[in-house]
């Protein structure tokens, strides 16, 4: 099926998110009446194959919602995914599993990501049991040890516990985990956010000699400014549930004002070079209670009674770079 | 004189040995960031400044600490008290521990004022909300009688900044005062922090994991590793011509977006357990300079250049660290 839909729709986007909405309810109680909010807000974004297309923002954004949308492990209230061209959502269940094994997620917390009680093989062998992919005992021994050193653990690391390994050699089992199936696709929902930094440098380079080698392509979700620079090809910045930009390069400037202050409160590691950041008035709204325009408006240093009335459309300002902005700087 | 001086500071915690001999100074009006990985002592050695080892069963086995002239570690625990929270202050890592859920937020920040500079409730509310306006709480009047619940977890940390600097500190010690917190916003209070500390004069400690934030923030640097210090230099010579192997990679590790992709390497293997140390330099076996002696024999914290590194390597062949740098 996946196939025969690429077959029909060549396109250098392995992932295409159309108007993806996801929406929660809070029910009422004794003294509140039910209200909604939208945590991932009509998102429409390409993953360009064999790229990694960063999402940036800050908690409450809609980030790691996004990353669950795409990978389907929550349903939409509105919204397509299309991987490779098929729409996610008119797979049949035993299809959609099939799909499964080309899109999987390496997780934040490689602490609660595998199971205390399973031993490395078994949190490897995992992915082909709920598969059904039966392996012969000589083909399984190869697998592991091929998986294992991908990864850059030492075969005899298979036997262990999860507790016996330090945190950066939990996130390589996760990330051997992810690979078992060989998938096209990986989510990265922020795999070195706990982690120290030189472990955290580790586990980039090796995401990053994974996807030469095995010609993967990335969604990569972080809130660390200075590594989404680094890493990533293209970068989606979020807000409130929306996508305020996308920068076609790491290097791009931002034009949205969310965006700019966002890029520049990271503080630049070199003393010669010292600025004071742009303070950020005021507090994120919360997401209950969105004004009609454009939700950053309040705070926003560049904002007309324009920005209060109407929300901006995410246009194309050169190509590939996207802003949702009335004034854009 | 260094307002505060740290002098061979071992501390244990039952059997294991976290911290071992911590040496360095803080001068009056300094910001000294202390850098390392989880583990490498920087809360510990905080906590020892501020007497509060017995609170996790740890001790003071060696060293001493001094604070303006007074030696803390045979400091009694009445005459202690008198000097926490009043002349040396904590801000700690997580905003929503260092408050009362049930207390106004404002009875919190005045009972500084009224404990530890005996002043009468109203001048002591003034005060409170005067240093609120200081730290840009907005409506600083009305947030004084909220609950801790009622503000978001940025606005709970600026409160906490502000039960900190009440008492009119000398020196503030701030754990990772914003890995809780979002970027924009952590950004916001260590810019926020760092004015005041400056414009006051203060001393501050300056625990942090983030060398973006020391490189902005500090005008010296305490490198740790593994409860011992590798390296302490000046900011410049941190960045710019770092003694220590150690120093070195970790600068590296820090993603820069003008940085050729697959450049990103980080240090091989991983932080050691403070159960299981290595032998001689801790770091040795993940360093490229180490050398033989570098695993049977602990190296010196030594005068390199215009800092101190306890390395072997950099001692024999002067010069060589830094020209990899």
């Amino acid at each position: 099926m996946a196939d025969e839909a690429q077959a029909q729709l060549p396109s250098d986007n392995l992932v295409a998110v159309r108007d993806l909405t996801r929406e929660y309810k809070s029910s009422g109680g004794l003294f509140s009446t039910a209200r909604s909010m939208r945590a991932v807000n009509k998102v429409s974004l390409d993953v360009p194959r064999g790229k990694v297309t960063g999402v940036v923002g800050e908690s409450g954004c809609g980030k790691s919602t996004l990353a669950r949308l795409v990978l389907r492990l929550i349903e939409p209230t509105a919204g397509r995914v299309l991987f490779n061209g098929a729409d996610l959502a008119s797979l049949a269940p035993a299809q959609l599993r099939k799909l499964r094994c080309s899109m999987q997620m390496v997780f934040q917390d490689p602490y609660s990501a595998i199971d205390p009680r399973y031993t490395i093989r078994r949190a490897l062998l995992e992915p082909f049991e709920v598969q059904g992919v039966a392996l012969g005992k000589g083909e399984q021994e190869d697998r592991l040890i091929a998986l294992i050193s991908k990864v850059g653990l030492s075969p005899r690391m298979i036997e262990s516990y999860p507790h016996q390994l330090s945190g950066g050699q939990k996130q390589r089992v996760g990330i051997a985990r992810a690979l078992a199936l060989s998938p096209s696709f990986l989510v990265l929902d922020e795999p070195t956010a706990s982690l120290d930094v030189s472990i955290q440098a580790q586990i980039i380079g090796l995401l990053e000699a994974l996807k030469q080698d095995l010609g993967l392509t990335y969604l990569f979700i972080s809130h660390d400014l200075s590594l989404v620079r680094y890493f990533c090809d293209r970068i989606v910045v979020m807000y409130l549930g929306r996508v305020v930009e996308i920068l076609p390069g790491a290097r791009a400037e931002a034009r949205h004002h969310y965006a700019r202050t966002l890029m520049d409160s990271h503080f630049v590691p070199d003393p010669k070079h010292r600025k004071a950041v742009t303070l950020l008035v005021g507090e994120i709204p919360s997401p209950f209670n969105l004004p009609p325009g454009c939700a950053f408006a309040e705070r926003c240093p560049a904002a007309s009674p324009l920005c209060q009335r109407e929300r901006p459309l995410l246009s194309e300002h050169a190509t590939g770079h996207l802003v949702a902005c009335h004034h854009p700087a | 004189m260094a307002l505060l001086s740290v002098t061979d500071l071992s501390v244990s915690i039952g059997r294991l040995k976290p911290l071992d001999g911590i040496s360095f100074d803080i001068g009056k009006g300094e910001i000294v960031g202390m850098v390392g990985e989880s583990g490498s002592g920087k809360s510990l050695t905080a906590m020892s400044v501020m007497g509060l080892l017995p609170l996790i069963g740890g001790k003071m086995t060696s060293g001493s600490i001094r604070f303006d002239g007074i030696d803390l570690a045979t400091l009694p625990e009445p005459r202690y008290r008198a000097l926490r929270g009043r002349r040396i202050a904590l801000i700690s890592q997580n905003p929503m521990t260092s408050l009362d859920p049930i207390i106004r937020i404002g009875a919190q920040i005045d009972q500084v004022g009224i404990l530890h500079l005996g002043l009468s409730d109203a001048a002591a509310k003034a005060r409170s909300i005067d240093i609120m306006r200081q730290l840009r709480i907005p409506e600083a009047a009305t947030v004084h009688g909220n609950y801790p619940h009622q503000l978001s977890g940025g606005m709970k940390q600026r409160v906490v900044i502000a039960m900190a600097l009440a008492a009119d500190p000398e020196l503030m010690i701030a754990d990772e005062p914003t890995t809780a917190l979002d970027v924009t916003i952590q950004a916001q209070i260590i810019q926020i922090v760092v004015d005041l500390v400056r414009e006051r004069g203060l001393s501050l400690m300056l625990i942090t994991h983030d060398m973006g934030v020391v490189a902005q923030a500090c005008d010296k640097v305490v490198v740790l590793y593994a409860g011992r210090v590798a390296e302490r230099n000046g900011i410049d010579a941190i960045f710019g011509e770092p003694q220590h192997p150690y120093t070195r990679e970790l600068i590296r590790c820090i993603p820069r977006h003008d940085q050729l992709r697959g450049s990103l390497t980080g240090i091989p293997g991983a932080v050691p357990s403070v159960m299981d140390y290595p032998s001689g330099c801790r770091f040795h076996p993940r360093c490229a300079d180490a050398l033989d002696i570098c695993a049977g024999a602990i190296p010196a914290l030594e005068q390199k250049a215009a800092g101190f590194a306890a390395c072997h390597a950099a001692i024999n062949a002067a010069g060589k660290v830094s020209a990899h740098g």
